[in-house]
Order: structure tokens, then sequence, then C-alpha cells
């Protein structure tokens, strides 16, 4: 290997490493606030590549009628609820966000032919409808167990996952896709050749990573998150709603997913099941950082995409092997380190 | 929970008749059945009553596979391999090696850690199980591998699914019994502790670490009997049974079919399979596609059950069966051995001067006490006075920052509530730790667990019946002795809080302890009970025991005790009789408030 190969597989395990790390610091999020172990995490990356990658295609992609379909879901669940407990008040926000919304972004869909539109407003049309999949989601599946074991909820992530990975099949079938790059520009300083659509990559999820950071040091919001984070109960006695907060993370997630999906899909074709990877290899940086500190997840994951690139080179069909093995020396390290009993449930 | 005998034995029949009534499709989807099942049932000892959970256990299943198919087709071994080719049997012996150490070693990475790590951890291993045989040349890579020899035993060759069908239920039903005989024993009351009573369990002197590895290797090792019985029955392997995806399936079984109860893990097998079947043929045809879609049904599926029935099946199905009277007979057994209690007065507990910080609170300043044998030492106090930590303190399961703390002469500062636990100190908590889904005789029998020694082994094959009946008779003779002979038979999660409090007494007892901590045994507790409490509680000092007592019924503790020691803001402000201590300034003005 001579310097110029080792400087393009880092610069490939950084762009790799950078959205691994914003899907770490995702991890990280959920499970403070929730203590959901995100597996699903990873769907939301396909999700976002391929609905980008339909609209360039002037397809109609899936995620429109998923969103749909779990709109009337929640809508059907949650206006029973209301009318059982007499809540009528509650029925027009709950009209509004599950039927209405999904009924509005279809319409959009339909009428603007978004293979016409930039590529700046397929982004957003992209987050709008896959976002608001997360805070479903949460209502769905996790909400009615907020208050179950961290196992149990991992089973239920775990159970997600495999759901949302078939009507991934169903709804965008087993191709593949890749998107063209944002730019096919390329710098050329010395040694070092730099492509555009990596620059785009490392920009984007910095701007993210600061964005969140703004988020949480300097909005009610945010700070309500880190308080839930900290102590649920005790967030709880000062008003802030855990089923806020629950949906507020798991909106955060579905954005930080769909948004690495968008940034992926020049670099890697995406299939319906790639995301499960991509999910766990965050989740390795996560474990370095313990599931609790965001800059060592971050650092966990840049180091999580050096070493794929540098053994995709030297051991290819090796790759995932070394990549999860990785994991090891992380836990032994771990557990030489901690000391606790603990009482679980 | 188990089916009456007509039941079973009913069960059992149709069992043995299957493959001489049904097609060939038939029967092989019941030997399909037979094999996860096998697998399930590890998890249901792993995530039902164990609280742990692996979504690995499909790499077990094919390490038992791949060893046996790699040794037992002996074509290409390095040479130090050739003496173990050939016979399935030395694979499986093998098979069950590796797996041990495998399991072993990823049991001692993660189980440290908090629950989350071992799922995770089995994930990535999962993952690269899966990756590596697809991509070892000498494993046949992605094709696998072809060839395997058939079993044969005694002399019969097992080629025809017919045959197999008999050693796979034969076993999946001997990996019940011997499951079942270790959750009816003193290492399967361990095991039931894990889930939600870590911490009374170690007071009590299990060693919870070890019977955490101990679920983990038993379900891997069912799992890689499954896998060697997959191999010589498919006479073919390749990575696709052994994905990740397989492994959540398998967990699936065990919740779906009821992940604390033995026979869910059947159920659910039964249950997934034919389900996963039916979906398969259904679901392409229904949607127009072809794919895995069955997926999206068993996601929400598993969901679903979560949400309305944690339990899973099993449960909702034996209440529409003829339940089986519980037992009921008072467990008769020789006494085990008592340790000498100390001679009356000799010191027995000395805390010197210790200190407890959590960060910057000081909970503990300063504090020494001490307690004889034959007497009762009350440690009082008003609410936030550090007594508590005191107890965690003294019993190891918190240790001090500073000082020292000396049982029978020597120190204990360090040791965890485990080692404490042998030594012959036993307690109980202020907020009351039990398991509820037990009896109180059961709940009870922890306690003695020191007083056993009849390990897995014994266990798993009910070797240990006399030492069980044993520890059973002294667990019923202490419940006796507290006033709960009525509620033997209990779930100890049905009692009232002042008898849950009494039945932590008896558990204490059990242990044979020459010092008992008492954490405020008489708060809720009626006024007759606490008279006889305090009877009991003479009785013990009249034997030589030592009794340190928090409490706050001062007509309690000033009718008992011999000797008072006050505690206000983690420091001791007055030690002495029960009169003196009554009069004493400084405990006034901590009770009442000072007179400015």
């Amino acid at each position: 290997m001579d310097l110029q190969i080792a400087l393009l597989l880092g610069q490939d395990g950084i762009t790799n490493g950078a959205i691994y790390a914003l899907l770490s610091l995702a991890l990280v999020l959920v499970f403070a606030v929730t203590r959901v172990i995100f597996i699903p995490q990873g769907e939301f990356v396909a999700f976002g590549a391929l609905t980008l990658a339909s609209f360039q295609a002037g397809k109609t992609p899936g995620t429109l009628w998923l969103l749909i379909g779990a709109g009337v879901l929640v809508a059907l669940v949650d206006i029973s609820l209301a009318l059982r407990s007499g809540l009528r008040r509650k029925i027009p926000r709950i009209v509004g966000w599950n039927l209405v919304y999904p009924a509005a972004a279809a319409a959009v869909v339909f009428l603007l032919k978004p293979n016409e539109l930039p590529l700046l407003a397929q982004i957003v049309l992209v987050l709008a409808l896959v976002v608001p999949l997360g805070p479903m989601l949460y209502r769905l599946a996790f909400q009615p167990l907020a208050e179950a074991s961290v196992l149990v909820l991992l089973i239920v992530a775990v159970a997600v996952h495999l759901a949302l990975v078939g009507l991934g099949l169903l709804f965008f079938g087993a191709e593949g896709s890749r998107t063209p790059a944002f730019s096919d520009a390329s710098f050329d300083w010395g040694v070092v050749t730099v492509s555009g659509q990596t620059l785009w990559v490392v920009g984007a999820s910095l701007l993210l990573i600061v964005v969140l950071a703004v988020f949480f040091e300097r909005t009610i919001y945010g700070k309500a998150l880190r308080a839930t984070a900290m102590n649920r109960t005790g967030a709880r006695l000062m008003g802030i709603s855990t089923v806020m907060a629950g949906k507020l993370s798991f909106m955060l997630a579905a954005l930080i997913g769909a948004f690495s999906g968008v940034l992926i899909a020049p670099i890697t074709t995406v299939y319906y099941d790639t995301g499960f990877l991509i999910g766990l290899k965050g989740f390795v940086g996560a474990i370095v950082g313990g599931l609790a500190s965001y800059p060592i997840a971050a650092a966990g994951a840049i180091l999580v995409g050096l070493l794929e690139s540098f053994s995709s080179f030297w051991a290819s069909a090796f790759k995932e092997v070394i990549v999860f093995t990785l994991i090891i020396p992380v836990l032994v390290w771990r557990s030489l380190t901690t000391r606790h009993v603990e009482e679980d449930e | 929970m188990m089916p009456p005998r007509l039941l079973l034995a009913g069960f059992l029949g149709l069992l043995l008749i299957a493959p001489l009534a049904v097609s060939e499709f038939h029967v092989t989807l019941l030997n399909y059945i037979g094999l996860y099942a096998l697998v399930a049932l590890g998890l249901v000892l792993l995530t039902g009553v164990g609280g742990l959970t692996s979504f690995g256990q499909a790499a077990f299943v094919g390490l038992g596979a791949y060893t046996s198919a790699y040794l037992s087709t002996a074509q290409g071994l390095p040479d130090w391999l050739v003496p173990l080719g050939g016979s399935p049997w030395i694979g499986l012996l093998v098979g069950l090696v590796v797996t041990a150490l495998v399991a072993f070693v990823l049991g001692l990475l993660t189980l440290r850690l908090s629950g989350h790590y071992l799922p995770l951890g089995t994930i990535a291993w999962g993952i690269s199980l899966y990756f590596l045989f697809g991509n070892l040349e000498f494993l046949g890579g992605h094709t696998g591998m072809s060839g395997i020899p058939a079993l044969s035993l005694f002399g019969l060759e097992l080629k025809d699914g017919r045959k197999f069908y008999y050693v796979i239920w034969a076993v999946v039903l001997g990996a019940v019994w011997l499951t079942q005989n270790l959750l009816d024993s003193r290492e399967g009351r361990a095991i039931r502790a894990l889930k939600g009573g870590v911490v009374m369990a170690e007071a009590m002197g299990v060693d919870t670490a070890r019977s955490k590895i101990v679920i983990f290797l038993i379900a891997a090792l069912f799992a890689c009997i499954s896998g060697w019985l997959y191999a010589h029955l498919q006479r073919f392997v390749n990575p696709t049974p052994f994905g990740l995806g397989i492994g959540i399936e398998y967990l699936f079984m065990a919740v779906v079919g009821g992940a604390a109860h033995v026979w869910g893990a059947l159920l659910g097998a039964g249950v997934i399979t034919i389900l996963k079947q039916w979906l398969q043929d259904w679901l392409p045809k229904l949607l127009g596609a072809s794919g895995n879609f069955e997926v999206i049904v068993f996601g929400v599926m598993m969901i679903f059950v979560l949400q309305r029935a944690r339990d899973g099946l099993w449960p909702i199905l034996t209440r529409f069966m003829p339940q089986r009277e519980a037992r009921r007979e008072v467990p008769q057994g020789e006494a085990l051995p008592k340790k000498p209690l100390p001679e009356s007065g000799q010191a027995l507990l000395e805390v010197r001067n210790v200190v407890k910080r959590f960060g910057g609170l000081v909970a503990n300043n300063n504090m020494s006490l001490t307690v004889k044998s034959g007497e009762v030492m009350a440690l009082i106090g008003p609410n936030g006075a550090g007594k508590s930590t005191m107890f965690n303190c003294v019993s190891g399961v918190d240790s001090a920052s500073e000082g020292e703390v000396l049982f029978r002469g020597t120190t204990v500062t360090g040791l965890n509530s485990r080692q404490i636990a042998k030594l012959g100190m036993s307690r109980t908590f202020q907020h009351v730790r039990l398991l509820p889904t037990m009896t109180v005789l059961e709940n009870v029998a922890i306690g003695g667990h020191l007083r056993g020694s009849k390990g897995v082994l014994p266990a798993l094959l009910h070797l240990d019946r006399a030492e069980e009946a044993r520890l059973l008779a002294e667990a019923a003779r202490q419940v006796e002795r507290v006033g709960l002979k009525d509620s033997m038979f209990e779930l100890a999660g049905s009692l009232a809080l002042g008898q849950q409090r009494t039945m932590e007494i008896a558990r204490a007892l059990c242990a044979d302890p020459c010092l008992l901590l008492l954490d405020e045994p008489a708060a809720g507790l009626r006024y007759l009970e606490k008279q006889s409490l305090a009877e009991l509680l003479r009785k013990l000092r009249g034997e030589g025991m030592g009794i340190l007592l928090v409490e706050h019924d001062m007509d309690f503790v000033m009718g008992l005790a011999d000797r008072v020691v006050v505690m206000e803001f983690g420091e001791k402000i007055a030690e002495g009789l029960p009169e003196e201590v009554q009069r004493d300034p400084a405990v006034m003005e901590a009770y009442l408030g000072g007179v400015d």
C-alpha cells in the first residue's frame, strides 16, 4: 500500500465514519431518553435513500403509503382512546397530524412531479415523508410499553426492525438503487484528491451535529430532552411529558436516519435491507461511548468507518467480521472499567 | 405450571404415533419444530427465567452443525484433526466443547456489564459468525458442505426422516426434563432470582455472575445439539439457517410461546414454524411479489404479544386446562448441620470509624459500633440519618469509603455481600426484596443456599434430591418458626407487607447466621404480630445470636434492645442502655426538635 491508497482509504473511511457518527448520536439520544435500543435506526437510512431514488426515477415512493398507513393506525388508536377518556377536544389535532398531513404530503408528491424539482427540494420532500414515521412508530410500538424493562424494549425494537425490513421489501422491491452524486467536483491538494461528495457528507454531518448541539443547549425542547435523559421521574415532576420526549427523540432519530440515507445514497447502492448493517455500525460506535457519551460515540463511529475501509482493502471478504469483532475489545475494556451491582426491572 | 399427567401422557402418545400416521411432509415439519424447540428451550431458561437474552442462538446452532459437518465428512482435514474425523459422535463432542468455550468467553465479556450488552454482543457475534461461515473456503463458503454422513445408532443407519424423528424428539423431551429438574433445585432458585433479585441473592450467598454464565452455557449447548442434529438430518449445511434473522426468530418462538414456561418453548416453536410455512405459501400470492414477507407478520405479532400478553401464549392456554393440585405437604427431611454459635458476650461485629461518601454527600461520618453475641443492638435515628447506608456497608452491599468493619475478628471491609454471607452474617432489607412469583417456602430456601453444595450437574440429573429435601425441610422449619406456616405455599408476592418482612427474617435465619441484621422488621406489623416478633428475637438472643436492628417503633426497640446507638446526619450522637439514651438531651433534640 502506498500513501496515495492510504489517503484514499482514509477519505473513504472518514466519509462513512461521518455517517456512522450521525447514527451513533441518534442511538445514544434515543437510548438515553426512552431506554430503547433503537435497532430500526438503519431502516430510516434505507427509507431515506430509497425515497430519494424513487423521486429521481419519477416513481411514487413506497414510504408515502407507509406514512398514510401508519397515520391511519395512529389516528384510530388515539381517537378511540380520546373518545373513551372523554377528551374530544384532542381529536382535531390527532386528525390533523395523522390524516391531513399525510394526505397533504400525497397531494404534493402527486402534483409537483418531484423528479423535475431541484435536489434540495427533493431532499426536503424526502424528510417530510420519512421523519413523521419516527414519532408514529413510537406511538404504535413503544409508547404502550414505556415502563417496560430495557430487555422487553429491545425485543420490541428488533420486532419493529423486522417488520420495517419486510415493508421495505414490499414497497421498494428487491433491487438496489444509487442516486447521482451531489457534486462531480474533485479537488487536488498535492497528493490528495478529495471528491466533492466527501466534502458534502462531512460538511453536512458536521452541520447537523452543530445544529443538534445548539438544539440541546439553547432550546427549551432540547433541555427537556436532556432532563428526561438524566432523570425521567424528575423531569416528569417538572411537567415534561415523557410521551412528548419519546416522540421528539424518535423524530430526531428519524431525521438523522433519513438525512444519513440521503447522504449515503450516492456513495453506495442501497437495498431495502442495507440499513441494518449501516445502523449496526453506528451501534458499535455508540457502544464505544457506553451508550452514554456523544463525543466518544462519534469518535468510535469514525474509527469504525476507518477500520472498515482499510479492512476492505486487506481482507475484503472479512470486512464485516472485522468490524463487528471490534466490539469485543471494547466490551473487555468496558467490563474491566465498570463495577456495579445492579437490579434490572 | 405443568399440565396434569393425563394431558402429558396424551401429548407423548400423540408424539409417539405421529410419524406413523402423517405424511412425509408433516414428519419433516415436526422434525423442524423439534429442532427449533430445543433452541427455544434454552432461550426460555435464559430470557424467560433468567432475564437475559441472546439474538445469537442461531450462530451456536451453526457452530454445532459446522463442527460436526467439517469433522465427520473428514475431507481435507489437517493432520492434527484427522484422529477426530469421520464420526458424527466425535463431531458432537467437539462441537459441544467449542460452543462451551465460545459461550463462556462471550458471557465473561458481557455479563458483567448491564443487561443490554449481552444481546448487543450476541447480535455482533451472530453477524460475524455468519459472514465467517460464508467466507471460509474449508467450510465450503456460501455454497456450503454436502455429503455429511447419516447418524447411526446401535448399527441402525438413520437416513430416513421418520426414524430421525424419534431421535430429535427424544432429545427435546430429555432437554425439557433436564431443564425442569434444574429449575426445581437449589441452583434453579438461584437462577430464578436473577430476574429482579440480584442484590438479594448475592446477600444470601448466591454467585449470580456464575448463575448467569451457567444458563448462557446451557442455552448455547442446547442450540449446539440442535445444530448437530440438523446437520446429520439434512446431511448438508450452508450459512443461511444460521444468520441473525433466524437467531431473532428463535427468540420470537420463546417469547410468543411463553418465555417463562418450559412447555412454552415447544408451543412457540410449533406456532411460529407452522405459521411461517403457511405465510410463505400465501403472502407472496396475496402481495403479488416474492420475498420473505412473513417477517412483517412476525414483527407485528411480536409487538402485539409484548404489549398485550407479555407472558406469551402458554399461560393463556393453561387457563383452559385442568390444573393439577399444587403440592401442599410440608417437606420433611433430616436437619442440616448447624454451625456452633459463638459464646455469649463475645464481640461479633466491630465497626470502626466508618465513613461513606456518595459524591459530596457524607452519609456516614466516623461511625463506630459493636454487636456482641447474645445481644440485641438497636440502631435508631430520624429518617435520612444514614442507618440503611450503615447496614449496606456492614453487609457488603456497598463498601465503606474509609474505616474498618470487623466480623468475628477478621476484617471484612471491601468484601462483597456474598463473601460476608459466607462468614455467617445474614440480613433483611428495608424495602422488601423477594421473588413475588415464587412460593414463600422457595423464597426462604434461597436463604439456605450456602448450606447446600450440590451444583448444576446433579440438579440437572435429579441427583440432588436428598440434599434438596433437607434444604426445603429447613426452610419449612424457619417458615413455621416465624409464624407463617399457613402461607408456606402461597406466592410471596401475595402476602401483606408485614408478612413479607417476616418472611425475610425466615430467609435470613435459613442461612444459619450468628449475626442477624434486621432493617425495620416491625414496620407494617400489627400489635400482636409485633409481640410475637419480639418474642422470636428474644429467643434467638437467648440461643446466642447477635442481632443488629434498625427500627422506628420506639416501644418495640426500647422493650427489646440491650443497647442502643442513635444516629443523626450520618453521625453517632448517643450510645448506651435504652433508658440512658431516652434521657439524653441530644437524642431528645434530634427527635423532638430543640428548644431555642
